[in-house]
């Protein structure tokens, strides 16, 4: 081996350690967070306070998640750093499930039929409603808020499940998109063969395009999922009512009325990992898909 | 539409299509008489999807328009006022230093977005194919804004927040992170780029999986170093994905309000007060719909500027190897 091949191998060996030191860096900053949500969430707020910076629990406890389940007294919950006020996320969880769940049912299901359509039915017009349809993608959801706001109010539909799903629920231009891109790369042979034999154009539909579309179909529930889950801005304008509200919205509250001089820290954290434990839940499952569909997502 | 078809028919499932009068002559190929019956189908199949974008998108968005006209407070009807709100809004020093403030965070949080976030692809791309790396790497695109500001107000906490500890620890001065007025915006940004990081990383890394390996090799023929690969190779094949990108980022960053809802709610004394949130609390804090509606327009306008800038500038259509 000559002396100018080693070196260049030593060199790349430096750049590539850099490399390695850049990426563990990376996944260093973003995992910790996930850590120190853990670690909070199992701490007393006065150990919390007395040594900030143990990287265990702090006075280890479950107190803060019973604290936010609403499980724990108030004397409990006071003598933790609580403010005693009792927060119960345990329904704004089922409200979560409910207004993620419907949403995305809906939109998918709604979204696949109409890519059928497009995809394989002729019928005059499809392409000009279809291109009309692709218009939306250039409409930001600024201009649309505020008008759906005062729609839903005059619908009668605030604070209501219905008020939150509706407008989200119907029409999805780029769901439309990506499942008639997909259905339209597909062999159409097996569907020909079945209609020749007399079978429906609904029995075709779902008996044979569906599964077969199932691929994408999974992926844009997922992705639909985790973008209702975490949903914000929109159910904080049409909902001012605990009973329909979603976690997200809890939480805010729940950070906002903290008191300033010494928020519950460690309840906070323990709210927080309840929100997002359903997340890294799909995560451990669908890891993979979740990422191969955002690559997928660029590429497009 | 529905004007080749027979009146009053039977059910919609086709006879063999050969028996049905028409052009077709047999063939079930494009407008055979396999399709007779398609249209009414059709319109069912997307009546759903027709109604959601005539209800919720077309009309909202002109209904935005006119109200951007008028003087409205939701409880009375609106009554028009012509162009006053814009004429407001150009003369409005709330609005202009939002704005301000929006393209200071906008600036801030997409270049270090963009720059993290392509060295990370590089790395990845040229170091591991696993996984589980890219899918720790996204970990904070899957959980909501307002969870991540959460942590976040918590870790940069001017007491006991773990950073101002490490920096402390370090021999440095603590940092008043979200509630001075010079770090409200870099650190909302931060909490930004963390948040989008991985997502922007992953698209970028796909975008390099494109690229045939061939390319490298005949670079490394060339004699060329792994960092004149990279700027001389890799960034003009990937400038299709990078402009896709960075629009994307670029008007996510524009609407940002999650995140400055949880963490500062626009202060100190404005320092983060952006546009989404000044919109949100014209429409919902002083019932100014009118007003709010005009300023959302305002946004777009500018958006729409911007990408188109940003379109033309990094010419999305062609990627070259020529630099």
């Amino acid at each position: 081996m000559t002396a100018t091949a080693t070196r260049r191998r030593r060199g790349w060996t430096v750049g590539k350690a850099a490399a390695w030191t850049y990426l563990l860096g990376v996944l260093f900053v973003t995992i910790f967070p996930f850590y120190w949500i853990l670690r909070t969430a199992l701490s007393d707020n006065y150990a919390l306070m007395a040594e900030p910076a143990s990287l265990l629990p702090a006075g280890f406890t479950w107190g803060p998640f019973r604290r936010v389940l609403g499980l724990a007294t108030t004397e409990e919950s006071i003598a933790e750093g609580g403010s005693g006020a009792s927060v119960e996320l345990g329904h704004f969880l089922v409200n979560s499930v409910i207004y993620a769940t419907l949403s995305t049912a809906l939109i998918v299901f709604f979204s696949t039929i109409a890519a059928y359509a497009f995809a394989r039915l002729h019928w005059r017009g499809r392409d000009l409603v279809f291109s009309l349809f692709l218009t939306a993608l250039m409409v930001p959801g600024i201009l649309t808020l505020l008008p759906n706001f005062v729609l839903v109010k005059e619908l009668g539909l605030l604070n209501t499940f219905a008020g939150m799903i509706l407008p989200g629920s119907l029409f999805s231009a780029f769901n439309i998109f990506f499942l008639r891109q997909f259905m339209l790369g597909l062999s159409t042979e097996i569907e020909e063969a079945a209609l020749l034999d007399g079978a429906g154009r609904l029995r075709v539909l779902f008996g044979i395009t569906l599964p077969m579309t199932s691929g994408p179909v999974i992926t844009l529930s997922i992705l639909g999922f985790i973008g209702m889950w975490n949903d914000y801005f929109w159910p904080l304008l049409v909902t001012s009512d605990e009973s329909v509200q979603p976690l997200t919205l809890a939480l805010a509250v729940f950070k906002q009325s903290s008191p300033q001089a010494q928020p519950d820290w460690a309840g906070l954290m323990a709210a927080t990992l309840v929100a997002a434990l359903p997340m890294l839940a799909l995560f451990m499952v669908f890891g993979k898909r979740i990422v191969n569909s955002i690559g997928f997502s660029g590429v497009k | 539409m529905a004007l080749l078809e027979t009146p009053a028919r039977e059910t919609r499932p086709p006879q063999p299509a050969t028996r049905r009068r028409g052009r077709g002559r047999g063939a079930v190929n494009v407008n055979s008489p396999a399709h007779r019956g398609d249209a009414r189908l059709a319109w069912v199949l997307i009546a759903p999807s027709l109604i959601g974008f005539a209800v919720f998108a077309v009309y909202p968005t002109l209904r935005g328009l006119y109200l951007s006209f008028t003087d409205f407070a939701v409880l009375t009807p609106p009554a028009w006022v012509g162009f006053d709100n814009y004429v407001k809004l150009a003369s409005d020093d709330v609005f202009w230093s939002a704005l301000g403030v929006t393209v200071y965070f906008v600036a801030l949080s997409v270049t270090m977005s963009l720059a993290v976030s392509i060295v990370t692809a590089a790395v990845l791309h040229r170091l591991t194919s696993s996984t589980v790396i890219r899918g720790l790497i996204i970990l904070p695109f899957l959980i909501s804004a307002v969870v991540a500001a959460t942590v976040w107000a918590w870790m940069l906490d001017a007491q006991l927040g773990i950073v101002n500890i490490a920096i402390e620890s370090l021999g440095g001065d603590g940092v008043r992170f979200l509630t001075s007025r010079e770090w409200a915006i870099p650190s909302i940004a931060l909490i930004n780029v963390w948040k989008q990081m991985g997502y922007t990383s992953i698209i970028i890394f796909a975008g390099l999986q494109t690229i045939p390996p061939t390319v490298y090799e005949a670079g490394r023929i060339d004699g060329a170093s792994e960092l004149q690969m990279f700027r001389r190779l890799t960034l003009p094949l990937l400038r299709p994905i990078l402009a896709l990108v960075l629009v994307l980022n670029v008007i996510g960053a524009f609407q940002v309000f999650d995140i400055v809802q949880v963490t500062t709610k626009g202060g100190p004394a404005n320092a983060s007060n952006v546009l989404q949130m000044l919109i949100y609390s014209k429409a919902f804090g002083q019932f100014d719909f009118g007003y709010a509606s005009a300023m959302s327009f305002a946004l777009f306008a500018i958006l729409l500027v911007i990408t188109f800038l940003q379109m033309r500038l990094l010419r999305a259509n062609e990627s070259e190897v020529s630099a």
